[in-house]
């Protein structure tokens, strides 16, 4: 469903705040894997995510999503096979328009937009359908700005908009970071829910050992740029967070130094 | 009483000037406020239609067809400073800046010369200052600008509604969401950039006819008059005026009550001299209350607050 070949990305290069973001990486997402990835403070995390996206083009290596190669795909183009919804509650909706209109922005993801209506009759009641799902209330709140909604339930709006349209791939980066405990496990909750309802390949980065491993059926975790432990099915299962960290010192011979993660044990 | 009588005498035309200069603040408000870009095009694009219009039509072309080629030359000149934007990676301040003093070039070879006349006794004009009183109603320059304002209006409600439309809000709103949901960003910023700089260059093919010349120094400070109507719209209309089609209805307003004050003022005697830089000490202050507002008058959190958040 999703191959990342040898990619490298170099921020910076030349200069004193030269950074390896990715080096050499190398991922084969099968059909419905929904793989949690940890890793200490810069370890490429997002980066990962943000290459898969295409918010910029990697240096070396290509990317290939169900079989196209999309290594030079700019990233409006690329969207229509990804969801995504980002660590700020702020980045993955508009703030200016209504809840029904970014809905139906999302809606037409990778399909062409023409000079018809924006939004039909028969969405805005499907909308408040899936609205319904989030149990937030929002579903009487079609023509709201997002802008007055709360973080959580911006992020619950960005999570049901990446699956609007069914994504071949989703990227969650850190999306329930910037939320309250409470509103975070609900988050969470929701995200399991509808990736297993469309099995939806998916790919969640998380600073919380924990939920990486009750959550998804693979987990990797990421080192300088590189995946320095990949494991599934059972064993994934049976983990715990002092075998986690046990690993990450094995393989990459330092310990594991994200704090945020240490602290949320 | 004879200054009252004057400034009285002065209103239709204020009224007028103001709805031409409400059309181009309709421009303006779809790059500052949808795109959220500061496009100085303007400054060049008012004076490229204006300029285009008029010589066209001494030239001999109708004044539709002259209208018409005067909003695809300001069309044009958003495209430039779009271009230069999205593709060249120029920041938008500075495109506009470019695109505009490249724009005063080009301006004068349209002319010719830096001023040209365009004699409403000569050539069949849909405005004029000549034509504000005791002309039948048909051809009233404010009730023709009017319909101008109320179908620019039309159009634009409906445009935004579409679906490329709610997609050029949401560049604006928000571009990394845009992005993330398959918008193409660079092409609604340059198509944003040529519809806004089409409407300013159409009021400044309005605004050529209804002064009887074009003069190459017409677009000088337009922004500022633009935003200065943008902004009253805002404020004065904010309000109550929550709809799109209804703020938009509040710039245009917002350009009448500009000219309304500037009239008065200068019916006053102020020294006109001195007006730009009122207007532009009036516009800073509206663009930094809401800054000046978050800054220094914030309502302090009490102290139970500020001790549950420590």
């Amino acid at each position: 469903m999703l191959e990342i070949r040898n990619v490298k990305k170099v921020f910076n290069e030349g200069t004193v705040n030269e950074k390896v973001a990715l080096n050499g990486l190398n991922l084969v997402l099968n059909d419905g894997d929904f793989v949690t990835v940890i890793g200490g403070n810069g370890a490429g995390k997002s980066t990962m995510l943000n290459a898969v996206a295409g918010v910029w083009k990697p240096d070396e290596g290509s990317i290939v999503i169900d079989g196209i190669d999309v290594t030079n795909m700019p990233e409006h183009k690329r969207a229509k096979f990804l969801g995504r919804v980002f660590q700020d509650p702020m980045m993955g909706t508009a703030p200016d328009m209504g809840i029904e209109e970014n809905m139906a922005l999302a809606h037409r993801r990778g399909k062409s937009r023409g000079l018809k209506w924006g939004i039909s009759k028969a969405e805005r009641e499907m909308y408040k359908e899936e609205l319904r799902v989030l149990d937030l209330g929002l579903e009487g709140r079609l023509t709201s700005k997002v802008g007055l909604l709360s973080g959580g339930q911006r992020q619950a709006l960005t999570l049901l908009m990446a699956t609007l349209q069914k994504p071949m791939v989703l990227l969650l980066d850190e999306h329930t970071a910037a939320l309250d405990p409470k509103t975070a496990a609900k988050v969470l909750d929701l995200s399991d829910k509808i990736i297993n309802e469309h099995h939806l390949t998916t790919m969640m980065v998380t600073h919380n050992m924990n939920d990486a491993i009750k959550h998804g059926n693979r987990l990797i975790m990421m080192h300088e740029g590189r995946i320095v432990y990949d494991v599934s099915g059972e064993e994934k299962k049976n983990l715990t967070i002092d075998e986690l960290l046990e690993k990450f010192t094995a393989s990459s011979g330092k310990q594991f130094d994200n704090d945020r993660a240490l602290l949320s044990r | 009483m004879d200054v009252l009588l004057n400034i009285l005498n002065s209103m239709p035309g204020a009224v007028a000037q103001g709805l031409i200069w409400g059309i181009m603040a309709i421009g303006v408000y779809i790059t500052y406020q949808i795109l959220d870009i500061a496009d100085l095009t303007v400054d060049g694009s008012i004076c490229t239609g204006g300029s285009v219009c008029v010589m066209m039509i001494i030239n001999g072309y109708s004044v539709p067809v002259a209208m018409v080629a005067a909003v695809l030359a300001g069309m044009l000149a958003g495209f430039v400073t779009g271009f230069m934007h999205t593709i060249m990676g120029i920041p938008a301040i500075l495109a506009g800046i470019l695109t505009q003093l490249a724009l005063y070039s080009v301006n004068l070879k349209i002319l010719g010369k830096a001023n040209q006349a365009l004699s409403v006794r000569k050539y069949d004009i849909l405005i004029s200052l000549q034509y504000l009183r005791n002309v039948p109603i048909f051809k009233n320059t404010i009730i023709i600008v009017s319909i101008f304002v109320v179908v620019i209006i039309a159009l634009l409600y409906w445009f935004f509604g579409t679906e490329l439309g709610c997609s050029l809000r949401a560049t604006g709103s928000n571009i990394n969401m845009s992005r993330a949901q398959g918008i193409n960003t660079g092409f609604n910023t340059v198509l944003g950039l040529m519809i806004s700089n089409g409407i300013v260059a159409l009021s400044g093919a309005l605004l050529v006819q209804y002064q009887g010349f074009s003069d190459v120094q017409m677009g000088r400070g337009a922004i500022v008059i633009g935003l200065a109507a943008v902004i009253i719209g805002k404020v004065i209309f904010g309000k109550i005026f929550r709809s799109f089609w209804l703020q938009l209805f509040g710039v245009a307003l917002g350009g009448v009550i500009y000219y309304v004050v500037y009239q008065t003022v200068i019916g006053l005697g102020f020294d006109p001299d001195l007006l730009k830089l009122l207007s532009s000490v009036v516009v800073a202050i509206f663009l930094a209350a809401p800054h000046l507002k978050s800054t220094y008058f914030k309502k302090r959190p009490k102290k139970k607050e500020a001790t549950e958040n420590a």
